[in-house]
C-alpha cells in the first residue's frame, strides 16, 4: 500500500468514528482490514490454480451508554457509511443494557505500542512466475520422494498483506501492516489398494523465513508414507505421545477454555480456577503477542490495546485468562490485549501466539520412555467439550512398542477428560517450533483410553 | 468478461454478490450482541484446460473489477491446453424454492427480540438446574448474479436463517451443554411451525440428560442411528468421497468405483438441491446451473458423482448443479446440497429391538472425514446404551469412527421413515463453508468403533 492510500484509510476510519459520535453515540470504534492476497497451486507439475484477491472490510461498534451494536461493510462510499452509522445506532438503542459494555478505559492506551516488525515486502515483490516456481518445486519434491507416492493434491505458495487500522472516540487512531506467506504440499501414497494422504505446511511473515520448498514437499511425503499399511487396534488404556501438531490441537482447546468469551458464558471447565493447579508442574503456557516474527504477533489487539506477554499457566498453576475489555470487566480483572474480533464478527477474546514452553527431553527420549503406547500424529472430529472437559477424538498415528515407533494405526479414538489429561502430562519435549499461532512441543500423557475397531 | 478472456481461455464467469446479514445473540436474558453486515463484491474466473485463474475484489468498483478480470485471464496466457469451449447456450431455468415475502433479516428488530426472549424464558422455566442459556438468530439475504462466457445471465435471491439455543445445566459442580437449532431458506413463517420454545426445551432437556449420563463405552459394537441429523454419517462417510473433483484427480477412496458395490442392498443415497425451503437447497448453484436430484448410490451400487462445470467437462459427465462457493471470494467446486438415504423396509422400533447390546445415537455434533483413506469420525451429542433390545442409560462423550467405503456395507436394517435434519448444517471443504442439509431413516450398523472411556 502507498503512504497516500494508508493516510486515506486512516482518515476514513477516524471520519466514521466522528460521524457516529455526531449522530449521538456515546462511544464508537472502527476497525479496518484492507489488503491483498495471492496464491498459486501446482498439481502434477502444471499450474492448476492462480488466485488474486483485493479485500477490504470496515467494522463499526457503536455504544449508546451501556448498550451496543455492531456492523460491517465492504462498501466504503459515504452514503453507505452514513446509513450504516444510523442503522447501527438504532440497533444499539434496542439492545440490552449491560454495564460492562464499553470501550477499554483511556488508561489502557497510555502505554506505547511495541515496535514490532511484522511487514516484509519480500513475497509480494517476487514476480508471479517465481512464486509459481516455489509451489512447483514443493510438489515435485513430494512426488519424487519415493515410488510409493502416487499422486498429489498439489503444492501451493500463498502470500498476503493486511493493513490494520483502529480508531475510537477516545481519540485513538493507529495502524500496522502485516505480511504472511506459506508453502504447503499434500501427497498421496498407495499400498494394497488402500490410499493415504498427509500434508505439510510452512508459514512465515517473511518469505526469507520459509524453509526451501523441497523440505516442505519431502516432509509431506514422509508423513504420508508412514501411514501406509495402517492396522487396527483393540481397546486399551495406554500412555499417549502427542506429536507437535497433535499437542498444538490439544493446546487449542486450552486456549478456548481460558478465553474470556467462554468464561463470561460460564462455558469453560477452567472457570474460577485462577491460582489453582490445573496441570502437571511441567506445563507452562504463554500467550505472547510480541513474539518476533510470530504468526500471531500484532502491534495491538482488536480494541487497539498494545500487545503484551501473558503467562497463562506457570508450572501447572493457572495464573491468567485471555481477556478483552468486556470479559475483564465482567470478571473483575484487567484486559490482557486479547480481543480478537474480526471487523464483521462479534467481540471475542482469544490467543495471539499461544504456546507450551519446551522441556528438556528430545522427542526420541520421550518415545523411548514408553514401553507400549500410541504416538498420535493427527486428530479428527469435534469430540472435545470445554464445558464438561470430556475429550474423545478420532486419531491416527503410530504404535509404540518397546520405546520405538512401530506400525501405523488408524480408525481409533483417544478419550479422556481434559482436567486429568493436563495433570497427567508426564513429559514435555524440547522440539518447540512456531508452526502456527498455537504451537507446542511433543508431550506425553501417561494414560488415556484408546478405542480400536479390533474386537 | 472481454477483459477476462482477452488472452484466450475455454470459459469464464463473473459472480456478483450482495449480502445483508444480521446476527442477534441473547445472553443472560438480554440482547447482548446485535450486528448487521453488508458484504458485496465480484469474483471472476477463467478456465483454460484444467487450469483456473480467479480474482476477486470487495465492492463494486468497476476499475477494480476490470483489474481482477485481467488478473484472472492471465491463466489462459500460460500456453497449452484449451480443449474446446464449454458447451454454450443458456442453462435451463432454475427453480423457485424459497418464499421471499417475509425475509427474517428484514423483519422488525423488536419482533425478533421477542422470539429470542421467549426461547430464553422457556429454557429457564424447564428446570432450576439450567444455569445459562444463549440464543442466536442468524439471518441473511443474498442476491447473486452469475454471467458466463456463453452469454448466460442468471440471478437468484436467497434467504437463509438459523435459530439456535444452547443451554448449560449445572448440578454438584458438573456442567453439561445442550444445543438445538433449526432454520432454512424461509421467512418469519418458519417460526409458526417451529416455535422458539421448541428449540429451547430440546436444548435444555439435552443438557439435563447429559448431567445424568454415564461415560460412553469404548470399542467395536452395534450402533443404531436415529433418524434425521445422524444422516451426517452419510455426508462424511460417503458424500465427500463422491464429489467429482476428488474423483477426477484420483484422491478419493471411491475413485473409479462407479458401478461397483459400495453399500449393502438396503442403501440408496441421493443428493437433492430441489427441496423447497431447505437449508441446502438452491434455485441454481453458484455457477448458474439449476440444482437437481442426483442418485449417488442405488441399492448399494455406486451410480454417480456430484459435479461442477470444470469436473463435468473434464470427465464428460453431465453437470448436476453442485457447483457451490462460500461467496465471491472463493472458487466454486463440487459440494453437497441436501444428502440423505431413502427409506427402507424396517419399523424403527424393530431395529432397536434387534440389538441385544449396543449404542443408539440419537443426535450428533460435528463430523470430519479424510476422503483419501475414507476414515471418518463424528461425535454423538445424545446417545443411549441399548441393552436387551431396549434403550437404557444415556451416555456422554461418544465418538464414532469408521471407514467410509466399509461402513455402508455393514448397514443391515433401514427404517421406513425418512427424516431430514432441522436446518443447522454447515459443511467445510478447502476452507469454504456452505449451508447443507442431511437426513436418514433409522439405521442399524452391525459394527462401528465407539470411542468412550468406559469398558464395554
Amino acid at each position: 500500500m502507498t503512504d497516500q492510500a494508508r493516510t486515506k484509510i486512516e482518515e476514513l476510519a477516524g471520519g466514521v468514528v466522528r460521524m457516529a459520535v455526531a449522530a449521538g453515540a456515546s462511544e464508537a470504534e472502527v476497525l479496518v482490514r484492507i489488503g491483498s492476497a495471492f496464491s498459486a497451486t501446482v498439481r502434477a507439475g502444471a499450474v492448476e490454480r492462480l488466485l488474486q484477491a483485493g479485500f477490504r472490510k470496515l467494522g463499526l461498534r457503536i455504544f449508546a451508554k451501556s448498550r451496543s451494536a455492531l456492523s460491517a461493510t465492504s462498501d466504503f462510499s459515504p452514503g453507505t457509511l452514513s446509513d450504516l452509522v444510523a442503522r447501527t445506532l438504532e440497533m444499539a438503542r434496542a439492545a440490552g443494557e449491560d454495564p460492562a459494555i464499553g470501550l477499554p478505559g483511556g488508561e489502557c492506551y497510555s502505554n506505547p505500542d511495541p515496535a514490532l516488525h511484522l511487514s516484509f515486502p519480500g513475497a509480494a515483490s517476487m514476480p508471479p512466475e517465481s512464486r509459481i516456481d516455489l509451489a512447483r518445486r514443493c510438489e515435485a519434491a513430494a512426488l519424487t520422494f519415493d515410488p510409493q507416492i502416487t499422486n498429489s493434491e498439489g503444492g501451493s505458495f500463498e502470500n498476503s498483506s493486511i493493513h490494520n487500522v483502529y480508531a475510537n472516540s477516545l481519540g485513538v487512531l493507529k495502524a500496522y501492516e502485516k505480511s504472511l506467506c506459506s508453502l504447503s504440499a499434500t501427497a498421496l501414497a498407495e499400498q494394497d489398494g488402500r490410499k493415504q494422504r498427509d500434508y505439510w505446511q510452512a508459514r512465515a511473515l517473511d518469505a526469507c523465513g520459509l524453509p526451501p520448498p523441497e523440505m516442505v514437499g519431502r516432509e509431506a511425503a514422509r508423513r504420508t508414507l508412514r501411514r501406509l499399511g495402517a492396522s487396527r487396534l483393540t481397546t486399551r488404556e495406554v500412555p499417549v505421545v502427542f506429536d507437535p501438531l497433535a499437542a498444538a490441537s490439544l493446546l487449542g482447546h486450552i486456549a478456548e477454555a481460558v478465553s474470556g468469551t467462554a468464561l463470561v458464558r460460564q462455558a469453560s471447565f477452567l472457570l474460577n480456577r485462577i491460582g489453582h493447579r490445573i496441570a502437571s508442574p511441567l506445563v507452562t503456557i504463554i500467550d505472547d503477542g510480541l513474539l518476533p516474527q510470530g504468526l500471531g504477533s500484532r502491534q495491538f489487539d482488536s480494541e487497539g490495546l498494545p500487545s503484551r506477554t501473558t503467562t497463562v499457566v506457570r508450572e501447572g498453576v493457572l495464573e491468567n485468562y485471555l481477556l478483552d475489555s468486556y470479559a475483564a470487566r465482567r470478571l473483575g480483572m484487567s484486559p490482557t490485549a486479547n480481543s480478537d474480533r474480526e471487523p464483521d464478527g462479534a467481540p471475542s477474546s482469544g490467543p495471539s501466539n499461544f504456546y507450551l514452553r519446551p522441556g528438556d527431553l528430545t522427542p526420541g527420549e520421550i518415545i523411548a520412555s514408553v514401553r507400549q503406547g500410541l504416538y498420535v500424529t493427527e486428530l479428527l472430529g469435534f469430540g472435545v467439550n470445554i464445558v464438561s472437559a470430556n475429550y474423545s477424538q478420532g486419531a491416527a498415528g503410530l504404535w509404540i512398542e518397546n520405546g520405538r515407533l512401530g506400525p501405523p494405526v488408524e480408525e481409533i479414538t483417544i478419550a479422556g477428560n481434559l482436567r486429568e489429561m493436563l495433570l497427567n502430562i508426564t513429559a514435555v519435549g524440547d522440539d518447540l517450533q512456531p508452526l502456527a499461532e498455537i504451537f507446542a512441543p511433543t508431550i506425553l500423557i501417561s494414560r488415556m483410553t484408546v478405542s480400536g475397531s479390533q474386537p | 468478461m472481454s477483459e477476462a478472456l482477452s488472452r484466450g481461455g475455454d470459459y469464464g464467469d463473473i459472480y456478483l454478490e450482495h449480502t445483508a446479514r444480521e446476527f442477534l445473540t441473547l445472553e443472560e436474558g438480554i440482547l447482548k450482541h446485535a450486528g448487521r453486515n453488508i458484504l458485496e463484491g465480484a469474483g471472476i474466473r477463467v478456465i483454460s484446460g484444467e487450469k483456473t485463474g480467479y480474482a476477486y475484489a470487495d465492492g463494486f468498483d468497476m476499475a477494480e473489477i476490470g483489474a481482477a478480470a485481467r488478473t484472472a485471464g492471465v491463466i489462459a496466457a500460460r500456453g497449452d491446453s484449451a480443449d474446446g469451449r464449454i458447451p454454450g447456450g443458456s442453462p435451463p431455468r432454475g427453480h423457485d424454492l424459497y418464499p421471499l415475502n417475509r425475509p427474517v433479516v428484514e423483519e422488525d428488530l423488536a419482533a425478533k427480540i421477542l422470539l429470542l426472549e421467549s426461547a430464553d424464558r422457556a429454557a429457564r422455566a424447564l428446570d432450576s438446574r439450567i444455569a445459562e442459556s444463549r440464543i442466536v438468530l442468524l439471518s441473511e439475504i443474498r442476491h447473486v448474479a452469475i454471467f458466463n462466457s456463453n452469454g448466460a445471465l442468471v440471478e437468484d435471491t436467497r434467504p437463509l436463517s438459523v435459530f439456535q439455543v444452547s443451554c448449560i445445566a449445572e448440578e454438584n459442580g458438573d456442567r453439561q451443554i445442550g444445543i438445538k437449532g433449526g432454520g432454512g431458506r424461509s421467512g418469519m413463517e418458519f417460526f409458526d411451525s417451529m416455535p422458539p420454545e421448541h428449540f429451547a426445551r430440546e436444548a435444555a432437556a439435552q443438557a439435563l440428560r447429559l448431567l445424568e449420563a454415564r461415560e460412553a463405552p469404548a470399542g467395536p459394537m452395534t450402533v443404531v442411528l436415529g433418524p434425521g441429523w445422524p444422516g451426517i454419517l452419510l455426508h462424511e462417510a460417503v458424500g465427500h468421497g463422491l464429489e467429482a473433483d476428488f474423483n477426477r484427480k484420483g484422491l478419493s477412496a471411491f475413485s473409479g468405483r462407479i458401478g461397483q458395490r459400495v453399500a449393502s442392498e438396503l442403501c440408496s443415497v441421493v443428493d437433492d438441491g430441489t427441496l423447497p425451503g431447505r437449508r441446502g437447497s438452491l434455485n441454481v448453484d453458484d455457477e448458474g446451473c439449476p440444482t437437481g436430484r442426483t442418485l449417488l448410490i442405488e441399492k448399494g451400487i455406486l451410480r454417480g458423482y456430484m459435479q461442477d462445470v470444470l469436473s463435468s467437462r473434464l470427465t464428460r459427465a453431465p453437470v448436476t448443479g453442485n457447483g457451490r462457493r462460500e461467496s465471491y471470494a472463493f472458487i466454486p467446486m463440487p459440494r453437497m446440497t441436501n444428502t440423505f438415504m431413502l427409506p427402507g423396509p424396517h419399523d424403527p422400533e424393530e431395529i432397536i429391538r434387534s440389538v441385544s447390546k449396543g449404542l443408539y445415537a440419537a443426535n450428533f455434533g460435528g463430523g470430519q472425514v479424510d476422503i483419501t483413506s475414507g476414515n471418518f469420525v463424528f461425535s454423538a451429542s445424545e446417545a443411549y446404551l441399548i441393552e436387551g433390545g431396549r434403550l437404557t442409560a444415556p451416555v456422554r462423550g461418544a465418538t464414532l469412527v469408521g471407514s467410509g467405503p466399509e461402513i455402508l456395507n455393514k448397514v443391515s436394517m433401514v427404517g421406513n421413515q425418512l427424516l431430514l435434519d432441522d436446518g443447522v448444517g454447515t459443511c467445510g471443504k478447502d476452507g469454504q463453508s456452505v449451508p447443507v442439509g442431511v437426513g436418514t431413516p433409522a439405521l442399524r450398523v452391525d459394527e462401528m468403533t465407539v470411542g468412550g472411556t468406559a469398558p464395554s
